[in-house]
Parts: C-alpha cells; sequence; structure tokens
C-alpha cells in the first residue's frame, strides 16, 4: 500500500503517474525523449545508466523494471551483475565504463563529478551530448527512485511482472498507454 | 568551467537549456507544474521545499534562487527563509509545514528512508494527500535538478544581485524556457 490514495492500482512508479497527469506528462516526456530520443548511446546503453542507478539507490521497483528492460533489449544477467558488482570487469566499452562511473558519481551527489571523470570519458571519445545525456539520465532516476520509495509503492515480487512491463517499454517507450486495457494490464500482478 | 561546451556568461540551468533546449522543455513544464500548478501548498511554501533540499544537496544555484524566489513571494515574512536555512530554526513554521520539510530531508537523502511514521505526523499536523504527494515530488525533482546543475558543474553566481533578479523573475514569470 502506498502512503498516499492513489487514483488507481497500479503497481510503483506507473500507479504514481496515472494518479497525478499534470507532473506525470513532463515525466513522461523527458523520459522518452532521454531513453528513446534519437541519441549515439543505444538504448541499451542508456537502460544500463538507469539500472546503475537505481540498483545504487536500493530502489527494487525501478532497477526491476531497467535491468528487465536491459535483458530485453539483448543484455545478460552476468552483464548486469559486473555493471553492479565489478564495473571496471564489465563487458562494455571504456566510454560506457567511463559514463556509467559518472552516473554513479551523479548519484552520490552532483559534485562528486570530477575533472578527472569528465577527462576519462573525453578520452574515450564521449561527446559533450553523450556526457551530458548520462548525468541527467541519472539525475532523473534520482528522481524516480525517491518518487516510488518516498511514497511506499507497492513493489511486485513476480518476475513475470517486469518482463512484460520491459516489454512494453522496449515496444512502446515511456509515452503514457494509450488505451485503458493496456494501462490497466499490468494492475493484477503479485 | 562547465564540464561540457555551453555558452559563457550563462549561470546554472539556464546554460544547460541552451545546451539541450529538447530536454529543457519538459524540465521547465515540470517546474512549472510542481511549483505553480494546482497544489494545496502556496508557491512560497513549495518554493521553500526546493530552497531547503537544494540547501541539504550543497547546490548553491539553486539554493539561491530558489531562496530569492521564496523571500519575493513571502514578502514581509521572508525573514522565515533564513531562519530555516541558515539558523536551521523552524519555529516560525506550522507544525504541517515543519512536518512535511521532515519528510522532503528524509527524500532528500533516500526514498526509503520515508517511514510510514513520518506520514503520520504528517498527517496529524493536517496534511492530505495532495500536500504529501507534492512534497516528496519536489523534493525529488530537486534531487534531479541539483545533480544536473552541478553533475555538469554550471557557472554558480557568488554575487546576492544575481539571485535578486532571478528570484524575482521566477516569483513573477514562474518557469518557462
Amino acid at each position: 500500500m502506498a502512503y498516499i490514495q492513489l487514483n488507481n492500482k497500479l503497481p510503483g512508479i506507473t500507479g504514481l503517474l496515472e494518479n497525478r497527469l499534470d507532473t506525470a506528462a513532463p515525466i513522461r516526456a523527458l523520459t522518452q525523449i532521454l531513453l528513446r530520443g534519437e541519441n549515439t548511446l543505444t538504448e541499451m546503453e542508456r537502460e544500463l545508466l538507469a539500472t546503475i542507478v537505481s540498483h545504487k539507490n536500493q530502489c527494487r521497483y525501478c532497477t526491476n523494471a531497467h535491468a528487465a528492460t536491459v535483458l530485453a533489449l539483448g543484455g545478460t544477467p552476468e552483464l548486469l551483475d559486473k555493471v553492479y558488482h565489478d564495473l571496471e570487469n564489465a563487458p562494455v566499452s571504456e566510454k560506457m565504463k567511463a559514463l556509467l562511473e559518472i552516473a554513479s558519481q551523479v548519484q552520490e551527489n552532483g559534485k562528486a563529478v570530477r575533472p578527472e571523470h569528465i577527462a576519462r570519458a573525453k578520452k574515450a571519445g564521449a561527446s559533450d551530448r553523450e556526457i551530458h545525456d548520462s548525468v541527467l539520465i541519472a539525475a532523473l532516476f534520482c528522481l524516480y527512485n525517491r518518487y516510488v520509495d518516498g511514497l511506499g509503492t507497492y513493489c511486485p515480487q513476480d518476475p513475470a511482472y517486469y518482463q512484460k512491463l520491459a516489454s512494453r517499454l522496449v515496444t512502446h517507450g515511456y509515452d503514457r498507454p494509450k488505451n485503458e486495457m493496456a494501462r490497466q494490464g499490468e494492475e493484477n500482478f503479485k | 568551467m562547465a564540464y561540457i561546451q555551453v555558452e559563457e556568461g550563462i549561470p546554472g540551468i539556464r546554460s544547460l537549456f541552451q545546451f539541450n533546449p529538447e530536454t529543457g522543455g519538459p524540465l521547465c513544464d515540470l517546474a512549472q507544474a510542481l511549483l505553480r500548478g494546482p497544489s494545496p501548498l502556496s508557491a512560497a511554501e513549495r518554493e521553500l521545499i526546493a530552497a531547503y533540499v537544494s540547501h541539504r544537496n550543497g547546490c548553491m544555484f539553486c539554493m539561491n534562487s530558489h531562496a530569492m524566489a521564496a523571500r519575493c513571494l513571502l514578502g514581509d515574512q521572508q525573514h522565515i527563509v533564513d531562519e530555516i536555512l541558515i539558523e536551521q530554526n523552524t519555529s516560525a513554521l506550522s507544525a504541517k509545514m515543519k512536518s512535511l520539510l521532515l519528510i522532503a530531508g528524509k527524500v532528500q537523502v533516500n526514498g526509503k528512508s520515508v517511514k510510514a511514521e513520518d506520514i503520520e505526523m504528517a498527517r496529524n499536523a493536517g496534511a492530505g494527500d495532495a500536500d504529501i504527494h507534492d512534497t516528496v515530488l519536489i523534493a525529488a525533482s530537486f534531487s534531479m535538478f541539483n545533480r544536473y546543475v552541478d553533475g555538469l558543474n554550471t557557472l554558480t553566481p557568488s554575487g546576492r544581485w544575481a539571485y535578486e533578479e532571478m528570484g524575482k523573475r521566477m516569483s513573477e514569470k514562474g518557469y518557462q524556457l
């Protein structure tokens, strides 16, 4: 049970976004641009940035959802495990290691990002836009994680829920689901 | 010097809006909906929550600008901004605002540190669902804005005059690109 009365029975962030369409609209628009818009970072790379921040914030709902999305985009459980626990040996490019490290610093505090973190990313070929997007994705998930956990939202245990959600995020992205059926289809998982 | 090539002389988040207007649009819309849209909390109370979270995150740009917006909106009550941010004295606040600032402070640390008893205390002090929702989302949003501004090392003016102008504009015109 969430700490506030919602107008729906949807879990995690989905219930919060349906409950308040006024603030949900810009949050969804921002997420769609950052994670699905035209970019030199792949969708999987951007989902990895969302996942590492959610994992570090210990937000179970967001970590499960975005980890499932990484898997749906072709990632492996081993990739996720390395990104969480042994980033330097993760099977990602040197550029992605540097950007994931920047995201980890952002998770702690904006000021924790130091010139040497940026220098490493630039040396590995990261553009200003890629650095900008990595910082903003990490910052955005510091919002999401706090919104989801700060209001005590319901977090399903069933892995099938996250697979279904990930499949929607891969196919349709982050815009509001267009019909009632699609919006309510995820509310009955335990 | 910002970590990425932004136009020189533009401070804080405005340099990032200029660097990437595509993300700047929804970021402004979110600030406008949260801080000026319909809410049981006044615009001044919401600016105070924003300044408080920014203060706790050590983000001087956001703290100074939102503190100044709160002062402009509070008029002759503006002394409470410094009392809260500098002296950590909340005696001028209602029990409801005290309990909401406590929740905002916990959200700043981590969402999970908000406990059922914090919510109950706010409810006992008269807070409703919308007060609690808006407080948590403002605190969460400034956990984003602060990291965006400082994570890219944007220009933070040190003179008070820069924030006086900004705070006045924010209190009168709200948030737009």
